[in-house]
């Protein structure tokens, strides 16, 4: 194990449950400090990927190396810590006694007053998480993952079934805890989420990587950008011949072209031509979602 | 557990401080917390400590005043059996409190924590045992207070052994507990453990049943521990087939249990 060895590795990595492959083939390196959105639609492998990340499967093919260690080891010296969509919390404890029993289980841990701080759940330290709402009891597991201190933090679905505050609050939870460093990968079909909180965006479908780029990446590559400009007269077939231009459309004085290298477009629009009220949207992420992931 | 250094929040906890935990997470504080956890259970206590408790009041009261063959009085008799059924009813709960811990899913989060499994089965045991000694102590401050007087080796030796013999159960709740994962395991456990502590004598003597059902009794897991429980009081000695039901209950239960344990903590 050193220090300069990738948060996470997975090479080839795949399962199979009969008929299913759930994941196929899946590789991935993501380096200390990086904040990954693992982005895919229900059923996509995201969730058996988390497992094998975190060793609670076993792989059928394809190797897992967490700071160039095995994942029971990152667990077992705290390096790793994970909120899982379904992992389950004793309702007869309070939140308090659950985050100090957990502590008990590591070697070291950060205080208890302070991970309660830090997630949101100070005052209500004293409920048994029996009468805690989805929103808290997901913030309580966050809580029991800031405990050792993770180098690499692993959010599986964190915000599925919580309502828009609660998805708010714990997000807010999350960024709050910008420890310098920390790496954070997590799995969710919420694009805004991906969009919002990631600095990287890795694209699965059917238990593949479909693409694996950042944020701004991802919109482009399955949309581009449109640039929209006020042009009276334009000459389509000019602008359809640049490069990268996959439509050009014209709505009375107004001309909307579809690229895939925006800068190519308007530099052309503005030294080339009149064009005047020069705008250029990204499609949004949606779209490239929808395209990357479509069957 | 408090921090002994204080780690730097610009760069996180040191390299040293990464260690794994001792005895794999094994302690006494979880321990307490285990305890505390199941006394404020309401039902719990309800089936551990009071009802044993009122069944000494409603069905050995009445026979004050009887002696057996030696002199010692049959409320002796009938307390020493309702401890050992005190004993086993808390520590089978104990033990299956897995089950509720599996199906909520709590043993899925546990493996994200340095925990070792075994230190997780130790917690339960010794939980067990410490809520097994509860209702022995119970049983016998209420068989006390209610004027059941023996010899003091017969306190010792008899509360010792209901105490000690209900591992045995702890175990079978353990079993159970790997067996099926479900959250409401005790309600069906309750009449299983009811029948079970018929069949061991505890509610009343064999001699009562018919031939057949005390043949088939003798090889019941509750049959051996009421058994050496109230020798001390009937003073017929040791009854090997009584240590023979022990040992083969124990090792039954012990090892049925280590192996679902280890089919639940393979990772698949």
């Amino acid at each position: 194990m050193t220090d300069t060895a990738p948060a996470v590795e997975l090479a080839g990595l795949t399962k199979t449950y009969g008929p299913v492959t759930a994941v196929d083939g899946l590789s991935l390196r993501i380096t200390a400090g990086e904040v990954v959105a693992f982005l895919g639609p229900n059923g996509a492998g995201k969730t058996t990927t988390v497992d094998m990340l975190l060793g609670l499967a076993r792989p059928d093919a394809g190797t897992v190396r967490l700071f160039g260690g095995s994942p029971i080891d990152a667990v077992r010296h705290g390096r790793v810590a994970a909120v899982m969509q379904t992992g389950g919390l004793l309702k007869d404890l309070t939140v308090a006694e659950t985050v100090r029993m957990t502590a008990h289980f590591y070697g070291h841990t950060r205080p208890v007053a302070e991970v309660l701080e830090r997630a949101g759940i100070a005052e209500i330290a004293d409920r048994p998480v029996g009468k805690c709402s989805g929103g808290q009891q997901q913030r309580l597991r966050f809580a029991l993952a800031l405990l050792p201190d993770p180098d690499l933090m692993v959010l599986d679905e964190p915000t599925t079934g919580m309502d828009v505050e609660g998805r708010r609050d714990f997000w807010q939870a999350i960024r709050a805890d910008a420890r310098s460093g920390r790496t954070v990968l997590f799995a969710t079909h919420y694009l805004d989420e991906a969009d919002a909180y990631a600095d990287r965006i890795v694209l699965v479908r059917a238990g593949r990587v479909v693409a694996d780029g950042t944020t701004a990446e991802i919109k482009n590559l399955a949309a581009g950008r449109v640039v929209r400009a006020t042009l009276p007269g334009a000459d389509q077939a000019a602008l359809a011949a640049l490069p990268g231009v996959r439509s050009v459309e014209v709505r009375g004085d107004a001309i909307l072209v579809h690229s895939e290298d925006s800068d190519v477009v308007a530099r052309h629009l503005l030294t080339r031509t009149d064009a005047r009220d020069l705008e250029i949207t990204s499609r949004n992420l949606e779209d490239a979602f929808l395209a990357l992931t479509a069957a | 557990m408090t921090a002994t250094t204080s780690p730097d929040t610009t760069t996180g906890t040191r390299r040293a401080d990464r260690r794994p935990p001792a005895l794999g997470g094994f302690s006494a504080a979880v321990l307490a917390i285990e305890i505390r956890r199941v006394l404020r259970n309401r039902r719990t206590l309800m089936f551990i400590l009071v009802m044993p408790a009122v069944f000494f009041l409603l069905f050995g009261l009445p026979s004050r005043g009887d002696t057996l063959d030696n002199g010692l009085p049959v409320t002796g008799w009938i307390m020493i059996s309702l401890a050992v059924y005190a004993a086993m009813v808390a520590t089978t709960s104990a033990g299956a409190a897995v089950a509720t811990e599996r199906a909520l899913g709590w043993s899925r989060q546990l493996r994200l924590t340095p925990l070792r499994p075994a230190a997780y089965v130790a917690t339960k045991v010794a939980t067990a045992m410490v809520l097994g000694l509860l209702g022995v102590l119970v049983e016998f401050g209420v068989g006390a207070a209610s004027g059941v007087r023996l010899p003091v080796h017969v306190w010792l030796e008899s509360g010792l052994t209901a105490w000690i013999g209900s591992l045995v159960f702890a175990a079978f709740g353990l079993f159970v507990g790997y067996l099926a994962p479900a959250e409401n395991v005790m309600q069906f456990m309750g009449p299983a453990l009811a029948i079970l502590a018929m069949l061991g004598g505890l509610f009343v003597p064999l001699d009562l049943l018919p031939d057949v059902m005390r043949q088939i009794a003798k090889f019941t897991p509750v049959y051996g521990v009421g058994q050496l429980a109230r020798a001390p009081l009937t003073g017929t000695g040791v009854d090997w087939a009584a240590v023979g039901n022990v040992a083969a209950w124990t090792a039954f239960f012990g090892l049925g249990a280590a192996r679902l344990f280890r089919r639940d903590t393979t990772r698949v």
